[in-house]
């Protein structure tokens, strides 16, 4: 990719933080592209070093060592050049509780040397009959859109949200899906984390799934799905006794089995190959089952598959 | 909630220009300020209500009068009633009581009458031998001593030495103390620990302009301030202003920028409130107590002088009272002056250097 098709470019990027024998590894040699007009999700549990990778790309955190290019420029020579043409919403931002929202906006708007009328901004996130209610009147849905507004309101070629719809109700979550799907719309670029598996699914272009401050999976959500071997998973319990898991994964459409505490899982594709023959077998096996369900994939079952534990844990 | 997303409204063509950030910064501030009501109370409520208390504590009344015993004999009664006015309150007692009372310090004095007169009274205490000169002046002009030069007694209670004189220079300077250490030094950790100086460095804002909104919301408040005090102790007590109003602005505006400063320097690295208000109270303390705010610092010894001088607090109360109380002008307070220069610039400099901004 040449620079101006790049938004975001890291190479071996590492951030530690301490020195000595208590010093911990945030980010662990981070490679990563993102091209111009992209939305892209990091998607891992807490504490996968997440923020911290968002932070370097933001210029708020300087890396042990790498390299870090955003939008072509560097942020040791081009800082202000940078921040004008950024949008950042952090993972936390507790705004000033008694001013109201059109004054928080209009002073966010002053710090851009060009940028979008508050009101217009207010409008994009459906707070305009909160226009003049004080920060600490807001709910928490309310809250998190100002705090977007606040990243759009200097109309950003790159939009940065550290973990937008954590800790918010559907419907603001929703909400904010359809502010990000707005500013996707005009061809900007996008760059989220989350810990929301279906978040990552339904606003992102490409995914990458952080553990232990290393990029384990990189690819579209749909990819990333495919390679767990199948799009189904066949979720079953049995009464009693054991699968014989090696001769399970070779029935025809099943392509992988995984336990699940006393349960097990099989990616599975297509269901109508897979779930005759699984019951044949168990039949034959004289094993009886307790419970047997189907579902979509997903990322959480690509997490899960990589590092033997959910995204929540 | 029934808010429905709109689309993305349309840009307007023309929006309106925006104004500066200094200038978005500033009126934040004083928005903030004006929305916080226990701020308005310790910028403009407490140091009024002192100004009450202690003017109604330390009002002017007439002198207390001296205590005096005198021992029982011959001639007892006539020094008695010779003595006892408004200034002198003379008693006859036998022996052992007048010396009791003069112990647990009834009396300061005790006379006991002859053809030599004696005084027994505790020479180290300032009001006994005030009473020694005091009785013994009464009874040898009423025995009959002439004084060779007739003495006209001119009594001064003009507005200009009471106490109230000396408290309101030294309110306004605790004033401006205290609101700028709190209103820049507390504020700004807090804005730390919400996350709100990192969120703002992550725009394009200047940080001398994030800086500079503090300070000049600063300025601007002097401006009401130092009026709002000085107006009400000339209603409220008489306390008149002799110099010039703009000299006591100029002292005053300059006494907040050291401050400042040294809110600024306390608040540079502190990551929480509780941290920067023990730092605070650290550097406010000995001001409060050393800078002549409620009674003159030249009550601690010599030896702690050139430190108390050199305290920006004590310079500025100085300063401030040479002006509202001996109309000083400006070359008058070339040391305050420099005292507050050399702080300010110098905690200034300091907290640029240290400052925490992520």
């Amino acid at each position: 990719m040449n620079d101006a098709a790049c938004a975001v470019r890291c190479r071996a990027v590492v951030k530690r933080y301490g020195t000595g024998k208590t010093s911990v590894l945030a980010v662990d040699g981070l490679d990563l592209e993102v091209p111009s007009g992209e939305c892209f999700g990091l998607l891992g549990p807490n504490g996968a070093g997440k923020t911290t990778t968002v932070e370097m790309l933001e210029g708020l955190l300087d890396p042990t060592a790498g390299d870090v290019e955003v939008l072509g420029m560097r942020w040791a020579t081009d800082e202000r050049a940078l921040r004008e043409r950024l949008g950042v919403s952090l993972q936390q931002t507790h705004l000033p509780e008694r001013l109201s929202v059109h004054e928080v906006l209009t002073l966010f708007r002053s710090f851009f040397a060009r940028g979008r009328d508050p009101d217009d901004v207010l409008a994009v996130v459906s707070l305009e009959e909160k226009r003049n209610a004080w920060y600490d009147k807001l709910s928490g849905g309310q809250k998190q859109r100002l705090a977007v507004a606040c990243a759009l309101v200097g109309d950003p070629e790159l939009l940065f949200l550290d973990e937008p719809t954590t800790g918010l109700d559907p419907q603001s979550r929703l909400q904010l899906w359809d502010v990000i799907d707005g500013f996707k719309k005009d061809g900007r670029t996008v760059m989220l984390t989350t810990h929301y598996m279906d978040e990552a699914e339904r606003l992102c272009d490409r995914v990458g799934v952080v553990d232990h401050g290393k990029l384990i999976a990189l690819g579209t959500p749909r990819e990333l799905i495919a390679s767990l071997g199948g799009r189904e998973v066949i979720e079953l319990k049995l009464a009693d006794g054991a699968l014989d898991e090696t001769s399970v994964a070779a029935l025809p459409g099943v392509h992988g089995v995984r336990r699940v505490a006393d349960a097990y899982a099989l990616a599975a594709e297509p269901l109508h190959v897979a779930l005759p023959a699984l019951v044949d077998h168990l039949r034959a096996g004289a094993l009886t089952l307790e419970r047997l369900s189907t579902r979509r994939a997903t990322l959480e079952d690509v997490f899960v598959s990589l590092t033997g534990r959910h995204l929540r844990d | 909630m029934t808010e429905i997303p709109l689309q993305p409204a349309a840009r307007r063509t023309r929006p309106a220009k925006p104004r500066s950030a200094l200038f978005e910064l500033t009126l934040t501030r004083f928005r903030l300020f004006f929305r916080e009501p226990s701020a308005l109370f310790w910028t403009f409520g407490f140091p009024v209500i002192l100004a009450v208390a202690l003017g109604i504590a330390f009002r002017n009344r007439p002198p207390d009068p001296v205590h005096v015993a005198v021992r029982a004999g011959p001639g007892a009664e006539t020094a008695a009633s010779a003595l006892s006015s408004g200034l002198v309150e003379a008693t006859v007692e036998d022996e052992a009581t007048a010396l009791q009372q003069l112990r647990t310090g009834k009396v300061v004095l005790v006379v006991v009458p002859g053809s030599t007169r004696a005084y027994r009274y505790d020479e180290t205490r300032p009001e006994a031998r005030l009473a020694r000169l005091l009785v013994d002046d009464r009874l040898q002009r009423a025995e009959g001593r002439t004084d060779p030069t007739p003495v006209a007694d001119d009594r001064v209670t003009e507005p200009g030495a009471r106490y109230i004189d000396f408290l309101i220079p030294g309110l306004i300077g605790l004033t401006l103390m205290s609101s700028s250490m709190w209103g820049i030094g507390y504020v700004i950790v807090e804005l730390r620990t919400k996350k709100l100086v990192k969120r703002m460095l992550a725009t394009p804002m200047r940080r001398g302009d994030f800086l500079l909104s503090f300070v000049l919301m600063r300025a601007l408040f002097v401006l009401l301030e130092v009026p709002v005090l000085v107006g009400f102790g000339w209603i409220a007590f008489g306390v008149r202003l002799n110099g010039s109003p703009l000299v006591l602005l100029g002292i005053s505006l300059l006494g907040a920028f050291a401050f400042a400063g040294l809110g600024l320097l306390v608040s540079s690295r502190a990551q929480n409130t509780q941290t920067v208000g023990g730092l605070m109270n650290l550097v406010m303390m000995p001001m409060f107590v050393g800078s002549g705010v409620f009674f003159s610092s030249s009550n601690f010894p010599d030896a702690m002088q050139p430190a108390l001088r050199a305290l920006p607090l004590t310079a500025l109360n100085d300063a401030l009272r040479a002006v509202v109380n001996e109309g000083a002008g400006v070359a008058a307070l070339a040391r305050p002056i420099l005292v507050l220069s050399v702080c300010g610039v110098a905690s200034f400099a300091a907290a640029l250097k240290l400052f925490r901004w992520r």
